[in-house]
């Protein structure tokens, strides 16, 4: 079967009337999965137990939207019994006792954990790059990455291999990878998500969210996963609307700002062309477009690496060598057990955030660098509301530039940083946004960023559905997996 | 401009340590970021809150009542060296050692 031209809706159709079981669906995305790895390295671990957990979803019949629906997962979302490492060689033997509460969820309303893919270790990057486990590698060309950190999701979606992923957001984390492979992705409102069992990065920045071909496929998955958790005290007790029931493609009447600043001067152009293309489409469905200002985008970056950096120097204080995770071995005392297991078994890029981080908090740099980037936050968080308030969406491209080739920023962490610079502003100020595709940049998929109030995910499911249903961009097959199937 | 000095006491403080090898090109892209990061100073930030936390809950009580999560043999399942059901690590107190 070709999940590429697949739905969650069609699927459960097909499983309802017998035409397909979910075992033979849960087989069918591993054998797919296993065809593809070498090429693509989409996986970590894929899940064995899948069809066995599937068969059992069979026996039972097949009930609700997700039941019996093959769905990967980031992996930094833990999973009982399942390998976790956060694509770290300081968790690469990690076997959770316990499963993150939106896993949880979704296996109660019957999706079918098939495994979890690759990431950037502890999801700090902006290609995969910093893998652990190898870099996963762009269905739209061999030679580019897939974004990250949630690539391996993103990727794994584009090439047909779910029709849906769960990925983590700390400042572009599902939107970069999801506008790289031409897919849509989105990081819900701050406190939508439970956070319960994510493998934390930094903790006022990072949101659960979905990556899925078609906007109502993520839908479906967020409404399923999304509410009040007591296991984490900053998820949201608002009530989860039926986002697939409510999608909605009238665009009338919808107020658009679109901040001047997002029109970087580095941005690709045929990068803004797409996105003008696609602020014109909403014009014509009868959205209004008006120009704003950020003035304090251009210290997003700043703001968000001094944070970022801080919250996660605390986080991986818990990787020590001594409870779970690799151990150095001939060390002389505990002190050298720290030491030794954490700088052998963290990665460059993510010693380069802790000494960011660990400096930012030190005695003497606290108030110049931690304190001052977060009331920079709070200016920011405060233009991006007033917009609001008079706006029902913000809009943007969600990249500066389609996917990039392998190994050309891997070396200039400050140029990967600046990758993000137009999908930090929705996690430092807590909004939902997403990236949907808007078309083609020398034959590489370009994202629409779209960002809308606190705790207002339809109006951008809304948005999302209305470019998806005009440029029909799920029609079109990645470049690199033409001539399969 | 952050000294090698600063790098390495900022290392110690976060438990990391580096080849002397990687010491230097660390310290060239750390003070690139760092001074990327002080543009910030250009920002007037008079009478403005700090944001260090985000979502819409404040303190959460639960009534005071134990509940069961994992057992202990599930708890000690990754722990690279245990002995006797506990934790094994090396030395704490090394009188070579006092540091």
């Amino acid at each position: 079967m070709d999940i590429k031209k697949e739905t969650i809706a069609s699927l459960h159709d097909k499983l309802v009337n017998k035409d397909v079981t979910a075992e033979e669906l849960a087989n069918d995305a591993i054998n797919k999965i296993n065809a593809n790895e070498k090429k693509l390295n989409t996986f970590i671990t894929v899940n064995d137990k899948a069809p066995e957990a599937a068969k059992k979803i069979d026996e039972d019949g097949i009930k609700g939207p997700l039941s019996g629906i093959p769905i990967a997962f980031k992996d930094n979302i833990v999973t009982n019994g399942i390998k976790t490492t956060a694509a770290s060689k300081i968790l690469y033997n990690f076997m959770p006792v316990y499963s993150a509460t939106v896993l949880e969820r979704l296996e109660a309303a019957g999706a079918v954990d098939i495994g979890k893919t690759n990431l950037d270790e502890f999801a700090m990057g902006s290609s995969t790059e910093t893998s652990y486990f190898d870099t996963t590698v762009n269905p739209w060309d061999l030679s580019r990455v897939p974004g990250g950190s949630s690539g391996g999701s993103a990727a794994a979606v584009a090439a047909g291999e779910v029709v849906a992923a769960l990925g983590t957001d700390t400042g572009g984390s599902i939107r970069q990878p999801a506008a790289f492979n031409g897919i849509f992705g989105i990081k819900p409102t701050y406190g939508r998500v439970s956070r319960w069992g994510v493998i934390a990065f930094a903790s006022s920045l990072d949101q659960v969210g979905v990556l899925s071909k078609r906007v109502e496929d993520s839908a479906t998955v967020l409404s399923a996963m999304a509410g009040h958790d007591e296991h984490d005290s900053t998820s949201s007790e608002k009530p989860v609307p039926d986002y697939r029931a409510n999608l909605s493609k009238d665009m009338s009447g919808v107020r658009i700002a679109v901040p001047k600043e997002f029109w970087h001067e580095g941005t690709h152009p045929e990068v803004l062309e797409n996105v003008n293309k696609a602020l014109d489409a909403y014009k014509k469905m009868g959205a209004t477009v008006d120009e704003v200002s950020l003035p304090s985008l251009k210290h997003a970056v700043e703001v968000y690496y001094v944070l970022a950096s801080s919250e996660a120097s605390s986080n991986l204080q818990r990787y020590d060598g001594v409870r779970y995770g690799f151990r150095a071995k001939d060390v002389k005392n505990i002190k050298d057990l720290f030491v030794k297991s954490r700088s052998e078994g963290f990665g460059d890029e993510v010693k380069r955030r802790i000494m960011l981080g660990t400096f930012a908090l030190s005695a003497g740099a606290y108030d110049a660098y931690f304190k001052k980037a977060a009331e920079v936050r709070t200016l920011f968080i405060n233009e991006m509301n007033d917009v609001l308030k008079d706006h029902d969406l913000i809009m943007g491209p969600s990249t500066t530039t389609p996917a990039f080739k392998i190994g050309e920023k891997v070396d200039d962490p400050l140029a990967m940083y600046m990758n993000d610079i137009l999908t930090i502003p929705a996690n430092l100020a807590g909004l939902p946004a997403a990236s949907v595709p808007a078309g083609l940049a020398d034959g590489l998929p370009v994202g629409l960023q779209i960002i809308g109030r606190p705790f207002d995910e339809q109006s951008v499911f809304n948005a999302a559905y209305a470019l998806q249903e005009e440029n029909k961009f799920y029609e079109k097959i990645p470049t690199a997996l033409k001539g399969e199937d | 401009m952050i000294s090698k000095d600063e790098i390495l006491h900022v290392a110690a403080l976060a438990n990391l340590k580096f080849e002397d090898s990687e010491v230097d090109s660390f310290v060239s892209q750390l003070d690139k970021i760092v001074n990327m990061e002080s543009k910030l100073s250009s920002v007037d930030t008079t009478g403005v809150e700090p944001t260090y936390n985000m979502g819409d809950t404040n303190t959460v009580f639960r009534e005071d009542k134990g509940i069961r999560t994992q057992t202990r043999e599930q708890m000690l399942e990754n722990v690279p060296e245990t002995d006797n059901n506990l934790i094994k690590v090396p030395t704490i107190v090394d009188k070579e050692d006092d540091e």
